[in-house]
């Protein structure tokens, strides 16, 4: 009897232990953005998003970084949507059985494991200097779609696979081609997955780094980006910079920037969510 | 008009397989950027200088190639972060996969996943202006710069994948084991450890894997606060420097292109890879096995 309740006993007492650890992640972000808050809410405002970069804590503003990261935000959508949503129809649709296919399914599962940094040399070595974009936005962009090509990928077919047959079928059997079926019947019916997987896609580029300082993205550019071969900083970067600057004022202007990186971020993981939800009620097959 | 017609599904088919090709070219891209780039370094430092001599300097006048401290850097951070992420994250899976509520379970899986979305060099923040500075109050000698911090923090950032393909890995065993353990009078902690996790062996050991292969690659919580001094120790309270944490380094600074400082970063970097895609390939080949399993 004794040995009953000494099991019962662990079993309770793992089951607060487990309740603790599920917390403990999520109390740490909470101190976390507690931390970064106190630190930086006082710094922005309309004069820190409005002035360039500066010798100065208190003069500096984030202007170049964030007109960086929206142009690395757009250039990077229209290079890696395309080819991303373009190769998720080709495996699900076209390649079922085919032997390219499954190499590039093979490969896929493995370039998702390449550390983003691996991506910041090919694309120093292939954009910036053979194709010679120099430490461009061009240059950045490409980078950064390659590294979320195969998240694309991946949330594409998995949003095709969940579109049933019979929908394909109705549309062959009024006549219509392989490519009619594709892109008036199961691309219209998989496009919120798709678009769900596109945001949180484009979401972990804007929160890249490591790969950008490859290419030769600079910390300081005192101008703001006119086309897509100027060269460019972004948030993260500019974080990066004042965060290794010993000046007490530079980490307040670190956190603050922080904030606008965070809210980004949470805003387009926000969006995702909302639209998975959305598209999983709505779908009733 | 059926002609024009299948030539044009035909011209689409073959853009649409070109998108798909890209993937296979970015991984051809990769493997030809480092080897290429190693090879002019090699062919300069012996292979073995770089496997086995104590010192990196390569940006000294004394210059020294050995990878090794770039190694114990990147070892001892990655171990602190596993050790930090594989009890808390195994402990959630389990919670959530026997013990928690449904409606809990729900709403705390995407809760968990906002900490892989914050961005890598917010979490170096953290660790540099809170988690150093706390763990100075404990341990006295710390640096501002050290592996232990850093460790820390990255494996707070790796919890969630621990605990979700974990948690996969519990919810994949057949319902018939679980039940039968329970027919038994076992209790949820018992079935847990004694048949649950045992079955559900191999894909824990995936997650520990594919963790660790983000850890090894994570570049920015050890820029900012692990410090840059490649020296060979294992001693978490020393400031180290990673093979990531490196190649950030030589970015920053002006290397010029084509000398053999700059193609230290390749050397290093196809060090990185080999490792990571080492432990990719384990786990992608320990998943198939184990879904074979069960299905």
């Amino acid at each position: 009897m004794n040995n009953l309740k000494k099991n019962r006993l662990i079993d309770k007492s793992f089951q607060y232990f487990g309740i603790a650890c599920t917390l403990f992640g999520l109390i740490m972000l909470a101190v976390f953005i507690s931390k970064i808050l106190m630190d930086g809410i006082g710094r922005i405002d309309w004069s820190f998003i409005t002035s360039l970069p500066s010798r100065k804590p208190e003069k500096a503003g984030i202007l170049t970084a964030w007109t960086g990261t929206a142009w690395i935000l757009g250039l990077t959508a229209i290079i890696s949507i395309p080819l991303g949503v373009a190769a998720g129809i080709y495996l699900e649709e076209y390649g079922k059985k085919n032997r390219l296919a499954s190499i590039i399914e093979i490969n896929i599962a493995n370039l998702a494991g390449v550390p983003s940094i691996i991506y910041g040399l090919l694309g120093l070595e292939i954009f910036v200097r053979t194709l010679n974009f120099g430490g461009s936005l061009l240059a950045g962009a490409f980078t950064l779609a390659l590294l979320i090509l195969p998240i694309i990928i991946v949330a594409t077919r998995e949003a095709l696979k969940a579109v049933p047959p019979s929908l394909r079928e109705a549309s062959f059997g009024m006549g219509a081609t392989k490519w009619q079926t594709i892109w008036y019947q199961t691309l219209p019916a998989s496009s919120g997955g798709i678009l769900t997987g596109i945001i949180l896609a484009l979401s972990r580029a804007v929160g890249e780094t490591a790969p950008l300082i490859v290419i030769g993205a600079l910390a300081y550019v005192p101008f703001v980006a006119k086309t897509p071969l100027d060269e460019f900083t972004v948030l993260p970067m500019q974080i990066f910079n004042w965060v290794s600057r010993p000046q007490h004022g530079f980490i307040v202007n670190a956190a603050a920037a922080i904030i606008i990186l965070l809210v980004i971020t949470f805003i387009l993981n926000g969006i995702a969510i909302y639209l998975r939800n959305k598209w999983q009620k709505k779908v009733n097959w | 008009m059926t002609s024009v017609r299948k030539l044009k599904e035909n011209i689409i088919e073959a853009a649409l397989a070109f998108s798909g090709a890209v993937t296979i070219l970015t991984t051809i891209g990769i493997i030809w950027v480092l080897f290429s780039e190693s090879y002019g370094f090699f062919s300069v430092v012996s292979f073995w200088d770089f496997l086995t001599d104590t010192e990196w300097t390569p940006l000294f006048t004394q210059k020294h190639y050995g990878i090794l401290p770039l190694l114990a850097g990147t070892f001892s951070v990655t171990l602190i972060a596993i050790i930090v992420a594989l009890p808390i994250g195994l402990t959630i899976a389990i919670y959530l996969s026997e013990y928690a509520p449904k409606g809990f379970r729900r709403s705390i899986k995407p809760a968990l996943e906002i900490l892989a979305a914050v961005p890598t060099v917010v979490y170096g923040f953290f660790a540099l202006t809170v988690v150093t500075p706390f763990l100075q109050l404990f341990i006295p000698g710390l640096g501002a710069f050290n592996a232990l911090s850093a460790g820390i923090v990255m494996g707070i950032m790796i919890i969630p994948m621990v605990s979700s393909l974990s948690e996969d890995a519990l919810f994949a065993i057949p319902k018939t084991l679980k039940e039968a353990s329970y027919g038994m009078g076992a209790t949820r902690f018992q079935t847990a450890f004694k048949v649950a996790v045992p079955a559900a062996s191999s894909g824990i050991i995936v997650s520990v894997i594919l963790a660790i292969a983000r850890a090894i690659g994570e570049t920015m919580i050890v820029s900012i606060a692990a410090g840059q001094q490649p020296i060979l120790t294992l001693d978490p309270r020393d400031a180290v420097e990673t093979i990531t944490a490196y190649i950030v380094q030589v970015s920053l600074g002006d290397v010029e292109h084509d000398s053999l400082e700059y193609r230290t970063i390749f050397a290093a970097g196809i060090t990185l890879f080999i490792f990571t895609f080492i432990l990719n390939n384990i786990s992608f080949w320990m998943k198939k096995k184990y879904q074979e399993q069960y299905e």
